[in-house]
């Protein structure tokens, strides 16, 4: 193991580690903290400046004021009703692809998979005017179904990437023999290598539920108004609303932020498992 | 669509026969038709067509007219291209530092002791929250008067600095929220490689003399080489990727000094400044063409890599 491991250093080193630990897990995330404890002050702590000290009383009317003077409940909606689908149409077509790349051997096969690859990678912005304006064309625009077929799309190149990957390193005799039997391909994929699949689907699933869930750029793009944004462009839009209610801005912020991190915390080894998808691999 | 595969050859010999002589060759293109149907019009077509309606004066609603290469020549003259040109290169090379930070955290917490579970998921939460987010806490942070670094400042030097309104800082200040998830990320991708670190050559090495330093760079980096490559692809994506904290925190400001290429894009094709499509594909395309630069350096490792095995 590298570095050392720590229980066979001195015991003034074992000593000095453990309080590291906390000191730098602190100012790691001091500006959350901050950012946390300003959520839950009355607006009159800051008013008089105890900006960084113990709040006066705990607040937690400030979450109730932000559902009760704005629109945030209905942000949060939104953003569910465009993760959810998006999670599961990427990851169902991925799913098809994933396997064709990583079963099949025909002529296009790289080529189709470098395809996927780079275009994950390509900046949003050129996507941009036309895939507005196809949305403006087909009516589109400004509905959850236009917002989540985009992010199925895109999506589906790195999810593709992922699967494909996960597919190859399943045992290959298993197809083998089943196709010796006469079992028709259809079936061996929904019989046979869907449910070996269940750990990528899992970590597939918790990954693009937080990427989506997180996202910016499209839903300012492809949607307007309260009616329609998820909880990312919501928040923008508050955040102009609440000039200097930081307590208020703060609660907006760490209610945007729990979704995902529910999510992180409940299905932790799925989640590190897809992102680090190729870390060790050599 | 199991069902229906199943049921048609009993029930019509000639077509269920040559189904099923030719179902291998046939099922690839079935299983990838509608991911590629999908992914070819929301993605690949949109690049063409975005470098087409460069070459337009377009509003997004009337007529597109032809112009040839005048956006280009704009973009030339443009200083807010050159700003945004300019701070796209500090974000790249600033936001580089998260591999080498996020490296030198995973070693640190690359330990066994008790809770260190804990410690770790805890140092990779930035990764997961919205960079929305991220850029409201850090807005707070760097906040005039009240923020906790402006206070910190002030204590020490007497005056504290406003970040986010000057022209100097801005983007260094962005830069600095944009790498706090970065480097979690780039954390998580080499705490896995540690893990995965041959403990027999460490052992060897050790017994060689190797230390410290030495052993880092000699028997650790070359085995954490696959995860150094995807926390180099994630980072360079991610710093031209920058828009969300530059849209949070600045909007682009104090006068535009804080712009990057995809945010002045945007800027140009869909906000107040007016609806300049063709001149907003023109800034996507430079920024296209950047990206393709790293982009086709990543496939073309990975094409070695996948021929290699």
């Amino acid at each position: 193991m590298f570095p050392t491991p720590i229980e066979r250093t001195a015991p003034s080193i074992q000593w000095m580690y453990r309080l590291a630990l906390p000191a730098a897990l602190v100012i790691w995330l001091l500006p959350l903290i901050g950012v946390a404890m300003t959520s839950v002050k009355p607006a009159s702590d800051l008013a008089q400046g105890n900006y960084f000290g113990w709040p006066s009383h705990f607040a937690f009317e400030n979450y109730v004021d932000i559902f009760r003077n704005s629109p945030i409940a209905q942000y949060m909606r939104n953003s569910f009703l465009v993760t959810i689908p998006t999670m599961i149409g990427a990851v169902a077509l991925s799913c098809l692809t994933g396997f064709a790349l990583a079963v099949y051997k025909f002529r296009s096969n790289l080529l189709v998979f470098f395809m996927f690859v780079a275009g994950n990678f390509v900046p949003f912005q050129i996507l941009m005017v036309p895939v507005r304006d196809f949305s403006v064309q087909t009516g589109l625009y400004n509905t959850f179904t236009g917002l989540a077929l985009f992010h199925i799309a895109f999506q589906t190149g790195f999810c593709t990437l992922f699967m494909r990957n996960f597919i190859k390193g399943l045992p290959f005799e298993l197809i083998e023999s089943a196709r010796v039997e006469g079992v028709s391909e259809f079936k061996i994929f929904w019989y046979i290598v869907v449910p070996l699949m269940r750990p990528a689907i899992a970590a597939l699933s918790v990954l693009i539920f937080t990427f989506i869930w997180n996202e910016y750029f499209w839903a300012t793009v492809l949607m307007v108004g309260a009616e329609k944004q998820p909880i990312t462009a919501g928040l923008f839009s508050l955040n102009g609303q609440w000039i200097a209610q930081w307590q208020l801005v703060s609660a907006g912020s760490i209610l945007a932020a729990l979704p995902p991190v529910l999510m992180f915390f409940l299905m932790q080894k799925h989640f590190i498992a897809g992102l680090t998808l190729g870390a060790t691999k050599g | 669509m199991t069902g229906s595969t199943t049921a048609l050859p009993a029930m019509r010999k000639p077509s269920g026969t040559w189904w099923k002589r030719n179902q291998r060759r046939l099922a690839p293109y079935l299983f990838l038709a509608p991911g590629v149907f999908m992914f070819a019009l929301y993605v690949i077509w949109p690049i063409f067509d975005s470098i087409r309606l460069s070459f337009f004066d377009w509003d997004g609603l009337g007529q597109k007219t032809w112009i040839g290469l005048d956006n280009y020549y704009e973009l030339g003259d443009d200083e807010n291209f050159y700003t945004s040109l300019k701070n796209n290169v500090i974000w790249l090379v600033l936001y580089m530092l998260a591999v080498p930070i996020g490296l030198f955290i995973a070693i640190f917490l690359n330990q066994t002791v008790t809770g260190i579970r804990v410690y770790k998921s805890l140092f990779f939460f930035p990764f997961v929250i919205s960079q929305v987010v991220v850029g409201l806490i850090f807005s707070w942070f760097y906040a005039p008067n009240f923020g906790l670094l402006y206070k910190l400042i002030e204590w020490m030097t007497g005056t504290g600095i406003a970040f986010l309104a000057e022209p100097d800082y801005v983007t260094y200040a962005l830069v600095a929220a944009g790498l706090w998830p970065q480097i979690a990320y780039c954390m998580i991708l080499y705490l896995t490689g540690l893990n995965n670190v041959s403990p027999d050559q460490i052992e060897a090495a050790r017994l060689d003399g190797a230390k410290g330093w030495k052993m880092l760079w000699h028997v650790i980096l070359p085995q954490l080489r696959p995860a150094t490559f995807i926390a180099v692809v994630v980072t360079v994506i991610g710093a031209l990727r920058s828009f969300d904290i530059v849209s949070i925190m600045t909007d682009g400001g104090p006068f535009g000094s804080s712009r990057v290429l995809s945010f002045y894009m945007y800027e140009q094709a869909l906000s107040e400044y007016g609806y300049r499509m063709g001149y907003g594909a023109s800034i996507a395309v430079v920024l296209f063409l950047i990206m393709m630069v790293f982009i086709s350096g990543f496939i073309w490792k990975m094409v070695r890599d996948e021929r290699g095995v």
